[in-house]
């Protein structure tokens, strides 16, 4: 096991993509929600009561993840993507035919690198996104806060291992990406818009990232946090376990 | 060793490997040799465990690959140029290798300079010439040092001088008592490097025997004749027990004569000759002739033989065969195939 984790960590940084997605990661993250933060600040004002009275100024500053999390999306299907773009994947199964071992390794140099990005990331943008919300701010000792910034960079991490998964699945890079970036960005957001749909679209894996990382839940989300990171955890746990399924009995 | 044990692999309707059986001798170059779309490459990846088997087994030193702790050192595969990320460096492919199988760092070096790109290894791959790939291929094939060698066409986009040099490696490889396995479409290219030959053709094994045996079988000489008096001459050859066959270009072949018979027996009946020489039918059409029933894709009939224009528009009229080194794989397939019917 320690030799393959070796190798697939050598794998991960020599290639440019790393580096990119994960600053691409963290940068439109932060980014996206400091600007959200400051335009909420400058606009509360004129929000309507009810929405001043359900305002949380944690998730506010994680607003950047609806576009931050593409790029994870990008980073953690090209591990396993660009293998079978180019080929290689027939290199990595001679050198270890052990399907199992070999996705393990997979797993845990993208929880290894995701992991630390995605903690920085949901403190940076917390702290960032505070500063920019003057009187609205809330603290990190506040309760629940610390929970919510901690649920962010899991949810982070999560996004990518569940994206890994269908990356072990659909093997293209083009086809995982054609599914993954429409649905985290389109297709989930309009359904949970959408009456009945929506009961469903709330157990989509961003719906509950997004009370993961939020301090108090919207009325319309059924679960807690904790019930928030089982459901986050399940859809990783199947796509993951479908795509070894796969692996294990398709042609490479 | 390696043995192939009824390895079957179906794709939907089409069997590309069927009910192959056979074992790689250890310690020499072992040519695989069959059409494209024989089944060569399906059954490489099969062996190697990369492509899941219908039916059979491969067992190497009595396991199956995904058993081998650290398969690199067993066996060093090339399966395709350029499978490699096109964004890394040559030496960083090498190491995630090297890490994943417990080899030393030092053995990238090895390696490198063993195949010549010490002077690139800190390139990106992707910019690499096709020739330059396969390099980088048969660096990661050797970098465990593995008693088993597996190339898929190495020759295949490579220069003359690349392969002179693949060749030499691998009389170099099996000299050092490796195992070579090598696959072709090209049967001049086994004749220059193989002991041993495996033929296969869509996919069912048509032979298994030594370089020697084959060349013995195959190769069978005969004896061109060319005069200016063709009816005395072909008269003068039939009294004597002899058959003659005319060519594309006018001249005669008599299968398995002695010349220096055919010679005498001219100069007794004061026939002119013009030409008399022994010849042998190469190594490329006896493989031709073997596999001929199971190439997927036959050639159109196309004027072969453009220069002497002596080739019948109507293919059914086409002159029996002309075992001419120079002809095409549809021509020469078709050829043989009716001659074959004429013979039964």
């Amino acid at each position: 096991m320690v030799p393959v984790l070796l190798s697939e960590w050598t794998k991960v940084k020599t290639v440019r993509s790393t580096l990119v997605t994960l600053i691409t990661a963290f940068v439109v993250t932060v980014g996206l929600g400091a600007l959200i933060s400051f335009f909420s600040n400058s606009n509360f004002s004129k929000m309507g009561a009810s929405e001043q009275a359900s305002f949380d100024p944690t998730s506010t500053s994680f607003s950047g993840i609806f576009l931050g999390q593409l790029a994870l999306i990008v980073f953690a299907v090209l591990v396993i993507g660009s293998e079978y773009s180019t080929g290689m994947i027939r290199a990595t199964l001679a050198a270890v035919p052990q399907r199992t071992t070999l996705m393990v390794a997979k797993v845990l140099t993208v929880l290894a690198l995701v992991l630390p990005v995605a903690l920085l990331t949901a403190f940076v943008a917390f702290f960032l996104g505070q500063s920019l919300l003057g009187s609205h701010r809330t603290h990190i000792g506040d309760p629940g806060v610390l929970r919510a910034v901690f649920g962010m960079a899991i949810y982070m991490t999560l996004i990518a291992l569940f994206s890994l998964g269908v990356g072990f699945m659909l093997r293209k890079p083009v086809l995982s990406l054609g599914l993954l970036m429409p649905f985290f960005f389109l297709i989930s957001p309009i359904l949970s818009a959408v009456p009945k749909v929506k009961t469903v679209a709330h157990y989509f894996p961003d719906e509950a990232g997004q009370r993961l990382a939020a301090v108090h839940g919207s009325t319309s989300i059924p679960y807690g946090p904790l019930e928030a990171f089982f459901i986050c955890l399940a859809w990783v746990a199947v796509a993951l376990a479908v795509g070894l399924v796969l692996l294990k009995r398709r042609d490479a | 060793m390696i043995e192939v044990l009824e390895l079957t692999k179906r794709y939907g309707d089409t069997l590309a490997v069927d009910r192959l059986s056979f074992t790689i001798p250890t310690g020499v170059v072992t040519g695989f040799l069959g059409p494209n779309g024989a089944g060569k490459s399906t059954t490489m990846r099969m062996m190697l465990d990369l492509d899941r088997p219908t039916a059979g087994s491969v067992r190497i030193d009595g396991k199956h690959y995904g058993q081998l702790r650290e398969p690199l050192k067993y066996i060093g595969a090339l399966l395709e140029a350029k499978a490699v990320h096109p964004g890394r460096t040559a030496y960083n492919h090498l190491l995630w290798m090297a890490q994943s199988n417990r080899i030393p760092t030092r053995r990238v070096d090895e390696v490198l300079s063993l195949v010549g790109l010490t002077a690139v290894a800190k390139k990106r791959s992707g910019g690499f010439s096709l020739g330059m790939g396969q390099r980088l291929g048969i660096a990661a094939a050797l970098l465990g040092d593995p008693k088993i060698l597996m190339f898929d066409e190495p020759v295949n986009g490579l220069d003359p001088e690349g392969i002179l040099w693949v060749r030499n490696l691998m009389k170099a490889l099996a000299a050092e008592g490796r195992t070579v396995f090598v696959s072709s479409h090209l049967m001049s290219e086994m004749a220059l490097t193989a002991d041993h030959l495996i033929v296969i053709g869509q996919g069912r094994l048509l032979a298994d025997l030594s370089m020697n045996e084959f060349i013995d079988q195959n190769s069978h000489s005969f004896v061109r004749l060319r005069s200016p008096q063709p009816e005395r001459l072909l008269d003068l050859l039939t009294a004597n027990g002899m058959s003659a066959r005319p060519d594309s270009d006018g001249a005669f072949e008599v299968v398995d004569a002695d010349p220096a018979r055919i010679g005498d027996l001219v100069a007794a009946h004061g026939v002119t000759l013009h030409e008399l020489s022994p010849q042998r039918a190469s190594l490329e059409e006896a493989f031709m002739r073997m596999t001929a029933d199971s190439v997927e894709y036959h050639t159109g009939a196309m004027p072969t033989h453009g220069l002497s224009g002596a080739l019948p528009a109507d293919e059914a009229a086409e002159p029996p065969p002309a075992p001419a080194p120079a002809s095409a794989w549809g021509a020469d397939w078709r050829s043989t195939k009716g001659n074959k019917k004429k013979e039964s």
